[in-house]
């Protein structure tokens, strides 16, 4: 053994402080990123199950003689379906999965923080989802022929990281939630597609459900995020529309903070409750 | 000591076997699908799906039409879709069995070593799926028939064609369930979607909620390759009676002959079942795949 070898017990030099915690978002990022490219049918097949829901839809509209511009209103709310998903089954279930496969006691028992963690799974999820969404657009806009007419750019990318912060918020918030449910998580992942379809507006414009029920459902951030873009992609989407766009930015702002304090409190809790019931590694199948 | 292993090839061929297989798995598969709530959670969860994807399909047509429910092709739509709930439950519910029995419960090679006949399990564990299916249809058939006026008259309609397609329908679904098991057999990477994107691809091919004149030329033969097609028309033509002929798709058709091609179409499905499980069940074992677990 020559003298430059490193010796066996050399130190490691660690991080701290928000080096630490950058270093674990973009370490739990990495995955999310990289997997897709592993499991590239994954792609495939979350583009096509989309395409065919939204050809069902469009073919729906055109039976009964809607508006071109309903077509471009389904192929958008088609794209935003999978950051939706992707919310639903890989952030707000994603603590219950990972309890499931083991790795939930790693990641408390590791010196990082547990919201580190849930950002880059956020981070993650939001670059592997995009091109997802981005190849729906592109697909579907192709295949039915949408016509867009952009005249605010600006406004609608900032209408668009708003709305996914606000949504990753809401995920990082109720990946707690979903752990304390357990088994059920499973189940109410799986309820809330087609109601959030529906009370989100994701195939017609949300105003249609009634001014309430649109208020109602703006908690979730997809209905004004979806209602915003809309307004700003489509020459009638504004007459359509349910507020205006200022309006819906600055809902979508306060749902982002909103969601980001209430994830940090909820993980807070459920690790005290986990902590007092000692559930927090039981695994119920 | 030697434990004598059981291949279902070589179990005796008896209905009793297989019947015993398949009410075994029907309890095990309706344990499975509810105890995992209150009934009254379990009643809302059922419920709940099925009817926001009706209404998302009445929202859309009644903002288009100003809410002209009374028009033929708003019951052509509802009652498509939902029957179709028939579809998603039934066909993915016997397939999902092999990917939950092998990845999540980590059982199916228990399965495979216990005395059963195989597919008659996986039947046994559709039938759960096609209880709460039926609830859904009901429901969303009631909703539909109180408050948006789909015209279904009890009295006017023709009873024994509804019942006998529908027990076809159920028959040639679950056959094509058990095909998707077979080959659920072979994958493991993509198990979340081969029921998906068949159910996915059939609600579009298959006029479920649209005429397939709508869907462009090059599309349409699919359409009539698939015996769902066929299983809506009776449906529709049984609970509507003559309003169901106005659309052109398979009106030179008469219900006689409509049963024809959905029976041949289930025989043919039923073939192939057999044929994709024989083929199927053999490379998994010759590969070592029953009981592969992936983690996804």
């Amino acid at each position: 053994m020559g003298s430059e070898a490193r010796p066996f017990f050399a130190p490691v030099p660690k991080a701290s402080g928000w080096r630490l915690f950058l270093k674990t978002v973009v370490a739990r990022a990495y995955p999310r990123v990289v997997g897709q490219q592993r499991e590239r049918s994954w792609i495939f097949f979350d583009v096509f199950l989309s395409i065919l829901a939204v050809s069902a839809y469009v073919f729906v509209y055109r039976a009964i003689g809607a508006p071109e511009e309903y077509v471009g209103f389904v192929v958008v709310g088609g794209a935003m379906t999978a950051f939706w998903l992707n919310v639903l089954w890989s952030m707000s279930s994603q603590l219950y999965w990972e309890k499931e496969s083991g790795n939930l006691a790693l990641y408390i028992m590791a010196p990082n923080s547990m919201m580190a963690i849930l950002l880059g799974m956020a981070l993650g999820g939001i670059i592997a989802t995009a091109l997802r969404a981005a190849a729906i657009l592109l697909v579907g806009s192709l295949i039915f022929h949408v016509q867009y007419a952009v005249g605010n750019l600006p406004a609608l990318v900032v209408v668009f990281i708003l709305t996914l912060a606000a949504l990753y918020g809401l995920g990082m918030m109720s990946a707690s939630l979903f752990l304390l449910w357990g088994r059920e998580a499973w189940h109410l992942a799986n309820l809330a597609q087609e109601p959030i379809y529906l009370l989100s507006g994701f195939y017609f414009p949300v105003k249609n459900l009634g001014f309430w029920v649109a208020v109602g459902a703006s908690i979730i951030p997809l209905t004004l995020g979806l209602d915003a873009m809309r307004q700003l992609l489509f020459p009638s989407g504004a007459a359509l529309g349910f507020l205006t766009v200022p309006v819906e930015v600055v809902v979508l702002a306060v749902l982002c903070v909103l969601f980001l304090v209430a994830a940090r409190w909820l993980l807070g809790y459920m690790e005290r409750i986990a902590i007092r019931k000692g559930r927090l590694l039981e695994s119920r199948r | 000591m030697r434990i004598p292993v059981y291949h279902s090839a070589s179990l005796p061929k008896t209905w009793s076997a297989a019947w015993r297989s398949f009410r075994i798995a029907t309890w095990l598969g309706w344990q499975i699908e509810s105890n995992w709530t209150d009934p009254f959670l379990f009643a809302i969860y059922s419920m709940l799906k099925p009817l926001a994807s009706a209404a998302i399909l009445v929202v859309m047509y009644g903002v288009i039409t100003n809410g002209q429910f009374e028009n033929p092709i708003f019951p052509y739509i509802y009652l498509g879709n939902a029957f179709y709930i028939y579809v998603g439950a039934v066909m993915t519910g016997v397939s999902w069995a092999v990917i939950d029995d092998r990845e999540h419960y980590r059982t199916l090679k228990y399965i495979y070593v216990a005395p059963i006949r195989l597919p008659a399990y996986w039947l046994g564990r559709g039938v759960a799926r096609f209880l709460t299916g039926s609830f859904a249809v009901f429901i969303t058939l009631a909703a539909g028939v109180l408050f948006l006026h789909v015209p279904v008259h009890p009295a006017q309609v023709d009873w024994p064609l509804f019942l006998l397609s529908l027990m076809l329908g159920v028959v040639m679904l679950a056959l094509m369930g058990l095909v998707l098991a077979s080959i659920s057999l072979m994958i493991a990477h993509h198990f979340f979607l081969i029921g998906e994107a068949v159910a996915g691809a059939l609600y579009l091919l298959s006029g479920a909620i649209f005429p397939l004149e709508v869907l462009p030329p090059w599309l349409r033969p699919l359409g009539f390759a698939m015996p769902i097609t066929y299983w809506l028309e009776l449906i529709r033509r049984s609970l509507l009676g003559d309003l169901a002929r106005g659309f052109p798709t398979l009106s030179g058709f008469s219900n006689g002959q409509l049963l024809g091609i959905l029976t041949g179409l289930s025989v043919l499905f039923g073939l192939l079942a057999a044929v994709t499980y024989r083929l199927c069940d053999r490379q998994a074992r010759e590969k070592g795949l029953i009981d592969q677990t992936t983690n996804y």
